[in-house]
């Protein structure tokens, strides 16, 4: 399957989204961390830390709408993708959208 | 509208900070394109020294790395000369014979290493000490050759011994004049930097003039005017710097000594600028990165078109740093008949200070050793303030009290980071509106400390200045993080008395400010929370990582798998598997760690359930705040010393204590005789074999803290060891910080105190029962993870979505 832009992917349904632990996802190559937070809300992040020294995201602490970088503490909006200072960086955001209970990302 | 092209010749500290101040004002202006003869980014030159003496790598001395080029559309030629500028039809021509057109160029090519123009200059192994090739060649020369010579004993010839010895190598320091650093040092300070560097093992060759390098091919000696010969395999030339003109002046552009530039850096051909240690202004050329800086302000915002007051030239203090010790000198440094100098000279401490007094105004200063008075000396100096009415010698005796009013004092524009010009006022700022309150935060925000960082302790105060009663506060009671301002004593005796026994509640009945708190109290809590009830259900998700992934992660994302070995003993069985598995998933390393086992290295998560099924091994929490291991020595079993059986009284601890929450991770040694081939003098407890008894020692650490552990008391009986064992371990994490390893804990505690809790055999008693209850909880993890497919599901699938 090729995917393009604006294509929904359905990665799972949302039951099988864990509450504050990242699940890791492979879209054609490019891995997506999602975050089920304890409001209920999915967001989807790119799986890469902004650091300088790289790291990946899905396995970090989660916090209302923040995940901190498991190795380098960065405190990172699943927002809007942004750190927190006094750190600075960004990282891609995801659309996702929730149809009934399947859970679908937009690329 | 299309953009203009702006080319700059040179990527180096002054050029770059240009580029920087540009994007600030105006990042629409201009297409920039940069070329750099070396083969790097942006990088610190200041810090060369530091990666000489090992305080600091290459990389971390990167200011702009490619990825900030990349992002700011900067299109970078590293390693490409331009060797031709055609200032009529405004275009360069590279050594590659690349053609950029300029609507503005930047010259902004540096300096070069002033090489003595003798006999043999051009011998093998003769360098200057300016750039990374540099700092290359002495590294890699040290590990062949043995002595080295320094022509030149000031600042930077300096810094290049001490490199250079550090490196290994026996240096001689080469200097014309009578005095080290003469133009920065009067005699007196001169002398003491030489005594304390010649006890730092650097050998002085003062009144030399270098006439000849001699050797076939590579050079092999100096020969001086006075017919005096010393031997050297490698000669950096530190004698001085030249600006880098070459291609300007070829190019028709004027230059003096150095590319001659107005007050707004333009030089004499329209559209070409010069910056930083290559140009000219007002007959001077500079050198220290401050003022450097400064005219990168400026002729940023000439290229902006907002062309105001122009450069007006720098008058600057040095603030040194030579191995360690501190030196500051501005202005005038020799006294002449109408000056006249305060001088202290604390031989003692090896404090020396001068200032100059010239018609009751400060013309000239000297610190050596103690450099706190500098600020404000140097502007008693620069504001020409009357000094007639300072009684005494006050003002060289800056107490402490009086130190907390200098902040208060300092002016708010007066520049606090030198080399970025960075003022009071800019910190302050940041401290207040971005809510930072370290040095690196500061840092982070507003460049401030991060090129010499010299000014570091000056940041550190206003810090606390600014945030007073706050900082003070935070300073006394070490709350558990910022989220709460309970301190870890109160949060403990909140959950006991009030009975709280889930994360949750205790945020909400203890008013967290945050709704899910963060990184620091979500492990604290979990933690904290195991530890006062015994059969505590652990909030997998308040752990971090590695805890959490049962394994330790990476620098790139993978995992770790480091199964037990108990007492660092195995079985051919243990080790064939370990091979095999190694093997079957290609681990990218296999290595015995520090704890005497083997791990296994560079797994994606998705492996790890695998991984550990095929093993069939406990975990050995190799990424725990936990027991880590117990190392153990042969002992009697083999060795013809050994007294005691340390391997099986090792793997006998390992299995009692294994999995145990702890405050910090714990570890553990056994050794069969005080020879201590276990090393059980450094960890955490550490057993040593006597004839007919052992000894237990606490508290040792091998690593950040490192410590030598305290006898905490001698038994006779193996049960007693577990006894003692079990409660000192209970004690502490009951009693200790989160994060505190034992070594720190019981400097904060005193052993004595701990001694008196553990003599108490009731005491030992309910400890010990805290502990069996505690540990009567725990699983085995990997185990759990193996049978539970709801684990695996959460924590360790990737799912593949394209193939």
């Amino acid at each position: 399957m090729m995917i393009s832009n604006g294509v929904r992917v359905n990665l799972c349904t949302y039951d099988q989204l864990p509450v504050k632990i990242g699940q890791v996802f492979v879209v054609d190559h490019e891995e997506i961390a999602v975050f089920r937070l304890t409001n209920g809300d999915i967001r989807a992040i790119e799986n890469k830390s902004p650091h300088p020294k790289g790291g990946r995201l899905a396995d970090g602490l989660v916090s209302g709408d923040f995940v901190y970088c498991p190795i380098h503490d960065w405190i990172i909006s699943l927002v809007d993708g942004k750190v927190q200072a006094p750190d600075r960086g960004h990282v891609k955001t995801y659309q996702v959208e929730v149809n009934g209970d399947q859970v679908f990302l937009v690329v | 509208m299309k953009k203009k092209q702006l080319v700059m010749i040179g990527n180096g500290m002054a050029g770059v900070r240009v580029i920087e101040e540009i994007l600030k004002m105006d990042r629409e202006q201009y297409k920039i394109t940069i070329f750099g003869n070396e083969p790097h980014p942006n990088y610190n030159r200041i810090q060369l020294s530091n990666v000489l003496q090992g305080n600091t790598t290459f990389e971390e001395t990167i200011i702009n790395d490619l990825q900030w080029y990349e992002s700011n559309e900067i299109q970078l030629f590293t390693g490409e000369e331009v060797t031709q500028i055609n200032t009529d039809e405004q275009y360069v021509i590279s050594d590659i014979g690349r053609q950029v057109s300029y609507d503005e160029l930047i010259l902004a090519t540096g300096s070069l290493p002033f090489i003595l123009p003798i006999p043999g200059a051009d011998k093998k192994g003769v360098i200057g000490f300016r750039d990374i090739k540099d700092c290359v060649e002495m590294i890699q020369t040290s590990k062949k050759y043995k002595k080295a010579a320094v022509i030149g004993g000031g600042l930077l010839g300096l810094e290049a011994a001490k490199g250079l010895i550090h490196l290994g190598m026996k240096v001689d320091v080469v200097h014309l004049m009578e005095h080290l650093m003469e133009r920065q040092l009067d005699a007196v300070a001169s002398n003491m930097l030489k005594a304390e560097l010649e006890t730092q093992g650097m050998n002085f060759l003062m009144e030399k003039a270098t006439v000849e390098l001699i050797g076939t091919d590579r050079v092999e000696g100096i020969r001086f005017k006075d017919g005096t010969e010393a031997k050297a395999d490698l000669i950096v030339m530190a004698a001085g710097i030249k600006p880098n003109v070459k291609l300007a002046s070829e190019s028709g552009i004027y230059v003096n000594r150095g590319i001659v530039v107005n007050d707004f850096m333009e030089t004499n051909v329209p559209h070409v600028y010069a910056v930083g240690e290559c140009a000219e202004h007002r007959e001077v050329v500079y050198g220290l990165v401050a003022p450097l800086y400064e005219q990168g302000k400026v002729l940023a915002k000439t290229l902006c078109g907002q062309k105001e007051n122009g450069y007006k030239g720098s008058i600057t203090g040095t603030q040194l740093k030579v191995s360690d010790i501190d030196l500051f000198s501005a202005g005038e440094i020799y006294d002449d008949p109408t000056s006249k100098s305060i001088v202290v000279h604390n031989e003692y401490e090896g404090i020396y200070k001068k200032v100059l007094i010239r018609n009751d105004r400060i013309v000239g200063i000297v610190l050596y050793g103690d450099t706190k008075d500098s600020n404000r000396l140097y502007r008693m100096l620069t504001e020409k303030q009357d000094v007639s009415e300072s009684t005494t010698i006050s003002f060289l005796q800056s107490g402490e009290a009086v130190e907390s009013n200098d902040i208060a004092s300092m002016p708010n524009d007066e520049v606090v980071c030198g080399c970025n010009g960075i003022s009071k006022e800019t910190i302050v700022q940041a401290i207040k509106e971005e809510g930072v309150s370290t040095v690196e935060q500061v840092g982070g925000c507003t460049n401030a400390g991060r090129s010499c960082g010299r000014c570091k302790p000056v940041i550190q105060e206003i810090i606390a200045y600014t945030l007073g009663d706050e900082f003070t506060h935070a300073a006394e009671k070490k709350t558990v993080c910022g989220c709460t301002s309970l301190s870890r004593d109160e949060v403990v005796a909140e959950i006991q008395v009030k009975g709280l026994t889930t994360i949750k509640e205790v945020m909400n009945v203890l008013e967290w400010k945050t709704d899910e708190g963060c990184s620091k109290c979500r492990p604290a809590l979990n933690y904290f929370l195991g530890m006062v009830h015994p059969a505590y259900v652990d909030d997998r998700d308040s752990r971090l990582v590695n805890e959490k992934m049962h394994a330790n992660i990476q620098k790139d994302g993978t995992y770790s798998v480091i199964p037990r070995m108990y007492g660092g003993v195995t079985t051919a069985k243990d080790l064939r598997k370990l091979a095999d598995v190694a093997e079957k998933y290609d681990v990218q390393l296999l290595k015995i760690t520090g704890g005497q086992r083997i791990g296994l290295y560079g797994l994606e998560k998705d492996q790890l359930p695998a991984v550990w099924e095929e093993l069939g091994m406990p975990s050995g929490y190799a990424y725990g705040k936990t027991l880590r291991t117990v190392k153990t020595c042969v002992g009697a079993q083999f060795c013809r010393f050994g007294t005691q059986d340390s391997m099986s009284l090792g793997i006998e601890l390992e299995k009692r204590f294994e999995r145990l929450d702890t405050p910090h991770k714990v570890k553990m040694g056994v050794s069969a005789c005080p020879r201590n081939c276990a090393e059980a003098g450094i960890k955490d407890v550490g057993i040593v074999g006597l004839d007919g008894g052992w000894e237990i020692y606490v508290a040792g650490n091998g690593g950040t803290d490192l410590r030598a552990g305290d006898l905490l008391c001698k038994v006779k009986t193996e049960e007693e060891i577990y006894e003692i064992t079990g409660a000192f371990l209970q004690y502490y994490r009951e009693a200790a910080l989160y994060l505190e390893r034992t070594s720190t804990w019981i400097e904060r505690v005193g052993l004595d105190h701990v001694k008196d809790v553990l003599a108490n055999e009731k005491k030992r008693k309910e400890l010990n029962e805290r502990l069996n209850a505690t540990l009567a909880r725990y699983e085995e993890p990997w185990a759990r993870a193996i049978e539970e497919p709801a684990i695996r599901e959460a924590y360790y699938r990737k799912r593949e979505l394209v193939k």
